[in-house]
């Protein structure tokens, strides 16, 4: 009995948490490693960009919410979800038009990208507090529970309760549906060959008659429902707070660059392996212990590693030792 | 018009500037943008001594900056006694054993033969090393937060002048800075700036956290002053006196003299960092720095220690930082560890370096006055800009009120555009390289 009652406790504090937050981690970092496979650059304007398509989402929500129009016990962003990915898809569609294609054609150096990705940061972050302000703001509405702590109690007789939030489900559901969708666009279309033939070797894609315009086009797209969608998980499930999307660049490009920058398995392999080790160092281990140690050898500390405060130290001492051991990351990524 | 001619009166604008804002506004706004200005300007220079002479890409320049900042708590405030007795030996001691713990792990990876041994010798080490530091470290820790911790809970500095506190500031940015750049100086221009953007976080996070170093969020306050305060100039009755010669009122007079005071001091730093950055890009070591940002491969075929050259400018940058870091805080007399963003202390920088002109130090200092000056002005030219366009709408009005909360973020939109404008049609900033 005690070592299930430590696995549900296991599962609840720890491995649904960790799950949820890897897979939001997962689809931005595919957003920052497409942008670096084909454009070739370190988008630093990403956390702003899943901080925009957020803030749209979650007007359209208020919206259809104020028309009296919900999705039953889902939550209404996801509704309006597709109208964010639109809305995000049209901004960063002007940015490349007005920005980044000027030094495109100049074939700049990609440090400069990154530069002018600052300039972009900046714009989006002030564009976000702007229009919806610098405050936390909830979004979240429908059924607030796939299973409630109580009926699972009930359900089971264990003394440990198990919750699993709707917002948990759907990051999870949501999140395979979509990366099922990109690799498929990636492997079975022609315009993913494409994106991936000039991801590969852009010389020999242009020679072989592949449009760059397209391709780059594509790309934003695709970045822009990736980032939007990550962006309403995210908030779904925690809040949605400008700043807090802005910090989440480190995770996300910790995990981008510790599954290897470039390539999309290596972006959600990484996001989970962050996710995780962020979630485990920072979790007071305390309770699951009491159940399967002796009473004797019981802890008597939290048994946390370290305070929930130093989890960016975590995202970054991983980064730094996959770095430092194997210097493309965990599946070999490229370099510019 | 020739180069020295464009410069100069580049940089009289931003005086006129400064001395526009004097006249409409105060002469206390004036004198403060122009004391954050000259900080902002010595940041500025270390960057670009680190991206301008050696091409390193560093968004960790927060970090450098509250390092500073916690060095000027560590010289200057009083010591905790009580703490002292209650577990400062314990609480050193337990630092101690965390280091030696780094070191023995070190040690041990150099020199045993490579294999399945040594790697189990260094988890054994880092293992036990964690545990016995959390044994000693942890209560240590509890016993310093609970001395009166209203008022101290931390260890409290040393009592001595704060301008010691900014050459120390450098020295312990420049510490940090050797740990980073021996271990991420070798990865790529990416990989080195997600590095340092998260040291910076983890360098915050420590300063927040750690109660006992820094008194974390609850703010060290009160940090002793190189220059007199106001309170004491206004009972001084000498000063009274030809503050009133002056025709001044003796409260805004003893106020606009403490400000010109630290005018005076940071005017000072920043004259002898100016000169100094300029000795060394004209000396030979500063045409090698440049040969190395120019074309790593060829300066390496030359004989050039890439690696440790890049390291020794990743150093010397970073300890600038520290040293404006330290005025900063000893300017706002306090460390408040949540005000440290990296928006504002990492990437309005850059900005500064970018629009200055990235290369030049002239360049650097301009960039540090004008984006200093626009970031503070922005706001009230906005909220005018928005009161004018609204000026039509009734007082009560949602819209009109929402964008008057708005005007606030005007400034991050602005820095945004300026960094574009500028690197599109004037890549090389107001100043460039020469």
């Amino acid at each position: 009995m005690d070592f299930l009652n430590a696995i549900v406790a296991l599962s609840n504090f720890v491995l649904i948490p960790a799950v949820t937050y890897g897979a939001q981690l997962a689809l931005g970092a595919l957003g920052v490693t497409l942008i670096y496979s084909i454009l070739r650059f370190s988008n630093f304007a990403h956390g702003d960009t899943m901080a925009f398509g957020a803030m749209v989402t979650i007007f359209v929500t208020w919206g259809l919410q104020g028309l009296g129009i919900t999705f039953g016990v889902l939550p209404t962003a996801l509704l309006a979800l597709p109208i964010g990915i639109a809305a995000t898809g049209l901004l960063v569609l002007s940015t490349d038009k007005l920005v980044y294609q000027f030094y495109r054609r100049q074939k700049a150096a990609p440090v400069i990208f990154v530069i002018v990705s600052m300039g972009v940061m900046f714009i989006m972050n002030g564009l976000v507090r702007l229009f919806i302000g610098p405050d936390d703001q909830q979004f979240a509405d429908g059924a607030r529970f796939i299973i409630s702590v109580r009926d699972f109690r009930e359900m089971t007789g264990l003394r440990e309760g198990l919750a699993i939030k709707t917002t948990q489900g759907i990051t999870v559901v949501t999140a395979i549906i979509v990366v099922a969708l990109l690799f498929w666009f990636l492997n079975k279309t022609r315009t993913g060959k494409s994106m991936r033939a000039y991801s590969d070797n852009e010389d020999l894609a242009l020679l072989s008659g592949i449009n760059p315009d397209r391709v780059v086009m594509y790309t934003w797209l695709l970045v822009a429902a990736l980032a939007t969608t990550a962006g309403v998980l995210y908030g779904l499930d925690k809040s949605f707070k400008p700043f807090t999307y802005f910090q989440l660049l480190l995770p996300v490009f910790a995990a981008a660059i510790v599954g290897g920058l470039g390539n999309p398995i290596g972006a959600i392999v990484g996001g989970f392996v962050i996710a995780f080790s962020e979630i485990m160092i920072t979790y007071a281990w305390k309770k699951v212990l009491v159940y399967l140690m002796p009473e004797m050898l019981e802890p008597s500390g939290l048994m946390q590693l370290m305070s929930t405060d130093y989890k960016f130290a975590v995202s970054f001492v991983i980064l730094i030792i996959v770095l430092l051991f194997r210097p493309t990351g965990l599946f070999r990524g490229k370099a510019v | 018009m020739n180069p020295v001619m464009k410069n100069s009166a580049l940089f009289a604008l931003v005086g006129v500037l400064i001395l526009i804002t004097g006249f409409l506004q105060s002469w206390n706004t004036a004198l403060l943008i122009l004391n954050m200005g000259l900080i902002s300007a010595i940041l500025a220079l270390g960057v670009n001594l680190q991206w301008g002479f050696a091409g390193l890409f560093n968004i960790g320049i927060m970090g450098f900056v509250a390092l500073g900042g916690l060095a000027a708590v560590l010289i200057a405030m009083p010591p905790t006694s009580d703490a002292w007795v209650a577990g400062g030996a314990r609480v050193i001691l337990g630092l101690l054993m965390g280091v030696a713990t780094i070191v023995a792990a070190v040690l041990v990876q150099k020199h045993m033969p490579k294999g399945r041994v040594r790697n189990s010798v260094t988890l054994i080490i880092l293992l036990g090393g964690f545990i016995l530091y959390r044994m000693i470290f942890d209560p240590a820790v509890d016993a310093v937060e609970s001395v009166n911790p209203a008022l101290t809970g931390y260890l409290g500095g040393l009592d001595l002048p704060i301008l010691l506190a900014w050459p120390v500031g450098g020295l312990l940015a420049a510490g940090a800075a050797w740990i980073i750049g021996k271990t991420a100086l070798g990865l790529r221009s990416d990989y080195l700036a997600i590095a340092t953007l998260g040291i910076a976080e983890i360098i915050i996070a420590v300063l927040k956290n750690e109660d006992w170093l820094s008194r974390g969020v609850k703010n060290a306050i009160g940090l002793p002053r190189p220059v007199p305060r106001e309170i004491d100039l206004q009972q001084s009755a000498s000063f009274v006196e030809r503050a009133e010669a002056l025709g001044l009122n003796p409260v805004t007079a003893s106020s606009l003299f403490v400000k010109l005071g630290y005018s005076v001091l940071f005017t000072i730093v920043l004259v002898l960092l100016l000169v100094l950055a300029q000795l060394a890009l004209k000396s030979p070591w500063g045409r090698m720095m440049r040969a190395i940002r120019d074309n790593e491969t060829a300066a390496r075929a030359m004989g050039k220690d890439v690696t440790r050259r890049h390291l020794q400018i990743f150093i010397l940058g970073s300890a600038i930082c520290g040293i404006a870091g330290a005025m900063m805080t000893t300017l706002d007399g306090q460390l408040t560890p949540s005000s440290y963003q990296p928006l504002r202390f990492t990437f309005l920088v850059w900005v500064m370096v970018i629009v200055g002109g990235s290369g030049n130090n002239f360049g650097a200092v301009l960039g540090g006055f004008l984006i200093w000056f626009l970031w503070v002005q922005v706001e009230p030219m906005g909220l005018a800009l928005i009161d004018l366009v609204t000026s039509g709408m009734s007082s009560d009005s949602p819209l009109r009120n929402h964008l008057q909360d708005s005007a606030a973020h005007m400034r991050l939109l602005t820095m945004g555009i300026i960094l574009l404008v500028v690197l599109r049609f004037s890549p090389r900033g107001l100043i460039p390289e020469r």
